[in-house]
């Protein structure tokens, strides 16, 4: 009983994706109509802002991310060690962070264009405008790198350090052994890392409402809000969605390739990395630290330059920012809590009854990292606004944004997934010898879990709650427009300081942010360094 | 069975539900006053505090903005916990009241106090809707490249003689949406197209940033026009960082005229939503926005004009915006703002961003 009321209410998370497919059932000539003005209009810019979008990521980040993977694995040269644990680092940043910041110093009319002006005596813009698609593009970039550099590296550690070895001896030299082994081995982990980093871009509101950049996630609000028309958006909100469900596939299949070729037990030394001098020694580091510097170091650098500017008449908001953390915190462990709650026990039931329906439900689940939130927020209120047209004393409305409880579930949805991920990639290294050891010593069922599984399970479970929480505390479509009162959070407030040109205020709370943001990086990469 | 298998979930979901429980707490307590407030300035908080200290009535708020707050208020329905509802622009004031979802208040101080044009349509039951200040959509200029002449109507933005030089935020914002509105409710839909169509062919690079970039902007050389709110000029003239100084003393300002009727206004206004919880505390709230003290701290801290007439205030760069004779277009909200929707579908249909 409790197994069925428990799958149901997680089958539920998927109501909002459900809802925003059914959309289309209330297709009408009003509807057409509207359509029809959006494909005249605006839906070719949006396809083409969002796929030049998703086109310039993919390709910088697995440059960036590839090469800078291949150097610090493959070579050696001055400062990589503490490269290799700095290039994770922009991943601290929300890439809407690091958008206020760049524009609020390279702006035509930021500090740095004015002061070099008046010094040169330059005129007009010296410098391509940060806020455009190409921007963009360089903020994601810089901001999702981190993804193809950690699936990157840990592939080219550990799964080919035996083959290069064996290539070397058969007389390969080290561009054909690089380029014909290492590169195509690690490419699913390469290309699942891109995937990463599209779904987080096709997801993102924060960046492309600010620099304008037309997508299909600016375009779902831009419906909802401005023309008032949730229908319209709901319908943009499942060619949004088709999208993300394509790019999950592959990453999914990128994924799985993965775990194929990955040998058992290769937590081997790589193979000794080949020592640069000179110039190419110099080359290597530069590359390495540009990333680092661009995407961390000067964004970072900047806010505090912003912090310590701003003025005395506005003075820092301390008790205001207190909230705001508190806000930030509560929200991250609630939905922490109970997303590990939940992928611990579809974990557990999928290793006891790999067959039962209730994995439909954690595949179902799966997705959820994929879809937007926007998409998420168009498909709790699509239907609470179809219901009040029936029932208008309803009381599902005031539950969802005027309390934790609609804002929660819209975390659940997209972050329970991310939770599995982990709580998965645990029960992995549990061969199921041990499920049916501890079966004949009697410790079956709830015993099993609670005295064999908990135990080793405790690592990657602090795991997924520190990485939910963080996601959670990061997470801004949904957070916007579901919080209840005085709910702002540390990712609203500059937010909405950045749309309102106070720059220099937004500085604190992001800072924050991106303490809170390192605190997983930290632990990850202390990690990575283990192997 | 007993499970102590349950037991670390169940200290984690309890863990879960008392942090949850802190956001139950005087969510319909006496002495609480939800507002709804697309009011963004940090100038505000000395409001609410005022309020409270002066009744004792906590405030509770959510930010969004314009847009958002109506789309919330729709989803919420009956069931909407908002009391007071704070917009920065007068044109969706009016579009919420026509879609019900604000009360008619008959309250005599705030009929006595606000002006009867910046009031709500009247129909037995008192307004749904008041204006609490207003600001004016100004030209900011570079004065050594653009004559006073060429910015003396919003018409004269699409000349060609000020090609390249035009900069403004996006069209959708709801400043520039009223003014849009304003623009084809004194003309008509082809002319106000063309008009829109001139403006954007003007542009010295597509609308970005808000109503400081732009000025910034003039300033910087990157643009020769900007259009702006009064209350973001006056903010920047009275500013004490030298480089807000620097960018005003390379601009001017110009009261352009709508059709030759004034300049246009951005009425910022309140309501007491349909169903709120609260109704003495909101009206109290309400009274309490249009009282000297409240209309003055407006005036003083935000740039804006109260619209309580007989209020004296302090603020010497909005007396300086007084300096130079300009006249307000007198075009009631409502005519205007019903234009607002087909405003935005041109907008999409020039491209204007």
């Amino acid at each position: 009983m409790w197994r069925v009321l428990i799958g149901v209410s997680l089958g539920l998370l998927g109501l909002p994706v459900l809802a925003v497919l059914a959309s289309w059932l209330w297709l009408d000539a009003q509807l057409l109509g509207v359509w029809r003005d959006l494909a005249q209009t605006v839906l070719l810019s949006y396809s083409l802002a969002t796929a030049g979008l998703a086109l310039g990521v993919v390709v910088g980040v697995l440059v960036v991310g590839g090469t800078t993977a291949l150097l610090v694995v493959y070579f050696d040269f001055p400062l990589r060690g503490l490269l290799a644990w700095a290039l994770v680092l922009p991943m601290a940043l929300p890439a809407y962070v690091t958008a206020y910041a760049y524009t609020d110093w390279l702006q035509y009319s930021g500090p740095l264009q004015v002061a070099l002006r008046q010094a040169m005596g330059w005129e007009g813009a010296l410098w391509p405008e940060i806020r455009s698609l190409p921007g963009a593009v360089l903020v994601f970039v810089l901001a999702l790198y981190p993804y193809v550099y950690v699936l990157g590296r840990g592939a080219m550690a550990d799964r080919a350090a035996a083959l290069l070895e064996a290539a070397q001896t058969l007389g390969a030299s080290l561009g054909q052994r690089l380029w014909r082994v290492a590169l195509p081995l690690a490419r699913p982990a390469l290309l699942a890392g891109a995937a990463l980093a599209l779904m987080e871009t096709l997801a993102d509101y924060g960046v492309v409402s600010y620099f304008g950049v037309p997508t299909y996630t600016a375009g779902i609000y831009k419906a909802w809000l401005s023309w008032d028309e949730p229908a319209a958006a709901a319908q943009l909100a499942t060619l949004l969605l088709l999208v993300v469900v394509l790019v999950w596939l592959a990453e999914r299949r990128a994924q799985g390739r993965m775990r194929f070729a990955q040998s058992k037990g290769s937590q081997r030394e790589p193979a000794a990395r080949v020592k640069l001098r000179g110039w190419a020694a110099a080359a290597a580091c530069a590359v390495c630290v540009l990333p680092v510097l661009l995407g961390f170091v000067l964004p970072v650098l900047g806010m505090l330059v912003r912090l310590l500017q701003t003025p005395d008449e506005v003075g820092v908001p301390w008790a205001r920012f207190a909230q705001w953390t508190w806000n930030s915190l509560r929200l991250g462990l609630i939905t922490a809590v109970l997303a590990v709650a939940a992928a611990l026990w579809l974990g557990f039931e999928q290793r006891l009854r790999p067959t039962s329906w209730v994995n439909w439900v954690g595949h179902g689940l799966g997705l959820g990292y994929a879809i937007p939130g926007a998409v998420v927020v168009v498909g709790l209120l699509t239907p609470v606004l179809a219901l009040q047209t029936v029932w208008p004393t309803n009381p599902m409305a005031a539950l969802i944004t005027g309390s934790v409880f609609g804002l929660i579930w819209a975390y659940l949805v997209r972050f329970v997934a991310v939770a599995m991920q982990s709580v998965q990639s645990g029960y992995t290294q549990l061969p199921s010898t041990l499920d049916d050891s501890a079966r004949t010593l009697g410790r079956g069922g709830w015993q099993l879990w609670r005295h064999v599984h908990w135990p080793l399970l405790r690592r990657p479970m602090a795991a997924a709650g520190l990485l939910v929480a963080v996601d959670v505390m990061k997470e801004l479509p949904a957070t916007l427009v579901l919080r209840p009162f005085n709910s702002d959070t540390l990712a609203v407030v500059p937010y909405q300081l950045a749309r309102d040109e106070r720059l220099g205020e937004a500085a604190l709370p992001a800072l924050m942010l991106v303490a809170i943001g390192l605190l997983p990086i930290v632990w990850l990469s202390s990690r990575l360094n283990e192997r | 069975m007993s499970t102590p298998a349950f037991n670390p979930l169940r200290r984690l979901l309890g863990l879960a539900l008392l942090l949850a429980s802190t956001w139950i707490g005087t969510a319909q307590a006496q002495g609480v006053l939800n507002v709804y407030s697309a009011r963004h300035y940090p100038s505000d908080e000395v409001l609410y505090a005022g309020f409270t200290k002066q009744t004792g009535i906590e405030i509770r708020r959510v930010d969004a903005d314009d847009a958002g707050l109506v789309a919330r208020l729709k989803a919420e329905g009956q069931q909407s916990s908002a009391d007071v509802v704070l917009m920065v622009d007068a044109s969706r004031l009016w579009r919420a009241e026509q879609d019900g979802l604000f009360a008619a208040v008959n309250d005599p101080v705030l009929k006595q106090r606000v002006p009867r044009e910046l009031q709500g349509a009247d129909q037995g039951q008192g307004p749904r809707w008041w204006g609490l200040s207003t600001r004016a959509r100004v030209v900011v200029y570079d004065p050594k490249r653009i004559k006073p002449e060429q910015v003396s109507s919003y018409q004269g933005l699409a000349s060609p003689a000020l090609k390249g030089l035009v900069c403004t935020r996006s069209g959708a914002h709801p400043y520039n949406l009223s003014l849009f509105g304003a623009f084809l409710a004194h003309t008509n839909q082809a002319r106000t197209r063309d008009w829109l169509a001139g403006v954007v062919a003007n542009m010295a690079r597509p609308p970005r940033g808000g109503d400081t970039d732009q000025i910034r902007g003039v300033a910087s050389g990157e643009c020769g026009v900007a259009v702006a709110n009064s209350y973001y000029a006056a903010r920047l003239m009275r500013s004490t960082r030298a480089a807000d100084q620097e960018v005003m003393a390379k601009v001017a300002l110009a009261f352009p005229s709508l059709q030759g009727q004034g300049t246009h206004l951005n009425v910022a206004g309140m309501a007491m939503a349909a169903h709120a919880p609260h109704p003495q505390a909101a009206i109290a709230f309400m009274r309490y926005l249009v009282s000297d003290a409240a209309q003055r701290h407006l005036a003083e801290a935000n740039n804006e004009w109260p619209v309580v007439g007989s209020v004296a205030f302090n603020n010497p760069a909005l007396q300086a915006m007084r300096q130079t004779p300009w006249q307000a277009d007198p075009m009631p909200v409502a005519q205007y703002a019903a234009q607002q929707g087909q405003a935005q579908r041109l907008l999409d249909r020039v491209g204007y961003r």
